[in-house]
């Protein structure tokens, strides 16, 4: 310990901590202040950089994801166009199978029920035709009759025969 | 290249060395004993501070002792203040007048003698002699300014490197930036925390810088041991005491004088612990850098004296071997002594702005 403090100097020890205090403010001023500034800005530059970066691209992912859900959105909105057009498609074409049914089937009953009524017509006037002509059969016949009963015959064959029906 | 390179900055530091040891074969008339006791005063010498920046001397063939180097200015203050030349108290061979003052030279300190430079001893060998106060610019003093003056312009150039190059280091400032953004962000921020590191982050850069080159200026030819030197590392353990007390919160203080959470008995008893421990703590750091590079110095100066003292070829170069590894360590010791103390001074603001959420 005597021998630490014989070693001791106090000139050195003056001198010493003049320097370093000395050199403590010059280089804080000149040197550290500004070199841990510069750091500190480069850092913060990188730093906001990176964070530039980062929100850019979960930008761009969510315009990615905006994009395809728009694309799917259009897709599912063609496949529903497409499936009730067919749809319309298919109902037109039952629908006009059905009007032609009908339409069909209501133009048959009008020929039936027009031919009935041609048939029916007709049957009138064969019988008005029958009853005219047994009229007039039967008014020769009665002209005849007083002559005799072949001829009688023979006109009624012979005037059936004229008939034409 | 790069190997090439370390390799022979190695071998350039460790020629130093043999420099100096091959002077002190021809050392010191003085200490006429054997070759043991002449390495012995020659580490004694190498170890402590000098007046002149002399790297090696040599005997001339008159006999007389030739120092390499230059002298530096003594100033004292002794009833006013007493400026010469270190020349001229020629390696203590000289008794320097200064009007009615001789001063002389002495195992490293200067004296006042009389006309004839007469040192006179008590009965427990110590020089009664009066010593002036001596603030003279010794070698130390040269290499801390010559150091003082590499940082600031190193790390200047690296500061306006930032300013010319867009906000990136450029030259040797790309070999600093990672230490400065080491020392800020693994030494500082964990230490003292986010919210106070920057105002202690100059004292940490200067001191982790100043100590580490002094360290290793001290490996280089030049002989010199500033950071083994106690008055250098007081100065420095000293500024630690005082910022950590200076910018200490009153938590600090409250856990040295009152500790919270303990009971009063307690209280007392942890007080006087607790105070003696804020000066232990700088008072560690001191003597930690001391010793380490003090004895870092002894060990590689001793192990190239041994060389000499073996004086044959296999203990030589087993000794040379032994010294080359050695001074790889002490390039590492340089470094990991800087590092310790400049965390350890972190370590010490921390706890000086350290805050508390709750008593425990």
């Amino acid at each position: 310990m005597e021998k630490l403090l014989g070693e001791f100097s106090f000139g050195l020890f003056i001198w010493q901590t003049f320097i370093v205090v000395g050199l403590l403010l010059l280089l804080r001023k000149f040197a550290w202040n500004p070199i841990l500034n510069a750091i500190d800005d480069r850092e913060e530059g990188i730093r906001s950089a990176l964070q530039s970066a980062q929100d850019a691209r979960a930008e761009m992912q969510n315009l990615q994801a905006d994009n395809e859900r728009i694309l799917k959105e259009a897709r599912a909105e063609r496949d529903g166009l497409l499936k009730e057009a067919r749809e319309i498609k298919q109902k037109m074409i039952e629908d006009a199978k059905e009007e032609a049914k009908t339409q069909a089937a209501q133009i048959m009953t009008q020929a039936q029920a027009a031919i009935e009524s041609e048939k029916q017509a007709a049957i009138a006037d064969l019988k008005q035709e029958v009853a005219s002509l047994s009229i007039e059969i039967a008014e020769k016949v009665t002209k005849e009759s007083l002559s005799e009963d072949k001829k009688q015959t023979q006109l009624v064959e012979k005037l059936l025969k004229d008939v034409n029906l | 290249m790069k190997k090439k390179q370390f390799i022979s900055a190695i071998f350039f530091v460790l020629s130093g060395f043999f420099v100096q040891a091959s002077d002190e074969a021809l050392k010191d008339e003085e200490t006429s004993g054997d070759l043991k006791s002449e390495i012995k005063a020659y580490i004694r010498h190498h170890l402590q501070d000098t007046h002149d920046f002399s790297v090696g001397s040599y005997t001339t063939e008159e006999g007389k002792k030739k120092y390499i180097g230059f002298s530096l200015p003594v100033i004292l203050w002794d009833d006013g203040l007493v400026v010469f030349s270190s020349g001229k108290l020629k390696h203590g061979k000289a008794v320097h007048r200064v009007g009615s003052k001789y001063y002389k030279l002495y195992h490293g300190k200067i004296y006042q003698t009389n006309a004839e430079g007469l040192i006179s001893y008590d009965a427990d060998k110590h020089v009664t002699n009066s010593k002036p106060l001596d603030l003279s610019m010794t070698k130390s003093v040269m290499t801390m300014l010559f150091t003082s003056a590499l940082m600031f312009f190193l790390f200047r150039g690296l500061a306006q490197s930032y300013k010319r190059n867009g906000s990136i280091a450029s030259g040797v400032g790309r070999f600093f930036e990672p230490i400065v953004l080491y020392i800020r962000d693994d030494i500082a921020i964990p230490n003292i925390g986010k919210k106070h590191y920057k105002k202690y982050m100059s004292y940490l850069l200067t001191i982790f810088f100043f100590i580490w080159f002094l360290n290793i200026l001290g490996l280089s030819p030049l002989g010199i041991n500033v950071t083994g030197n106690i008055a250098v590392t007081f100065g420095l353990a000293l500024l630690t005491f005082l910022i950590t007390n200076l910018t200490a919160n009153k938590n600090y203080w409250a856990h040295i004088f009152w500790m919270p959470g303990v009971p009063v008995i307690m209280k007392i008893v942890l007080a006087p612990i607790e105070l003696l421990g804020v000066i232990i703590k700088p008072f560690s750091l001191l003597i930690r850098l001391y010793a380490n590079i003090q004895a870092g110095h002894i060990v590689l100066m001793s192990l190239i004296g041994l060389m000499f003292i073996f004086n044959n070829w296999l203990g030589s170069s087993l000794s040379f071997v032994l010294a080359f590894a050695i001074s790889i360590i002490e390039v590492l010791v340089a470094l990991l002594q800087a590092y310790i103390f400049t965390m350890l001074s972190a370590l010490y603001f921390g706890f000086a702005v350290e805050e508390h959420e709750e008593a425990h």
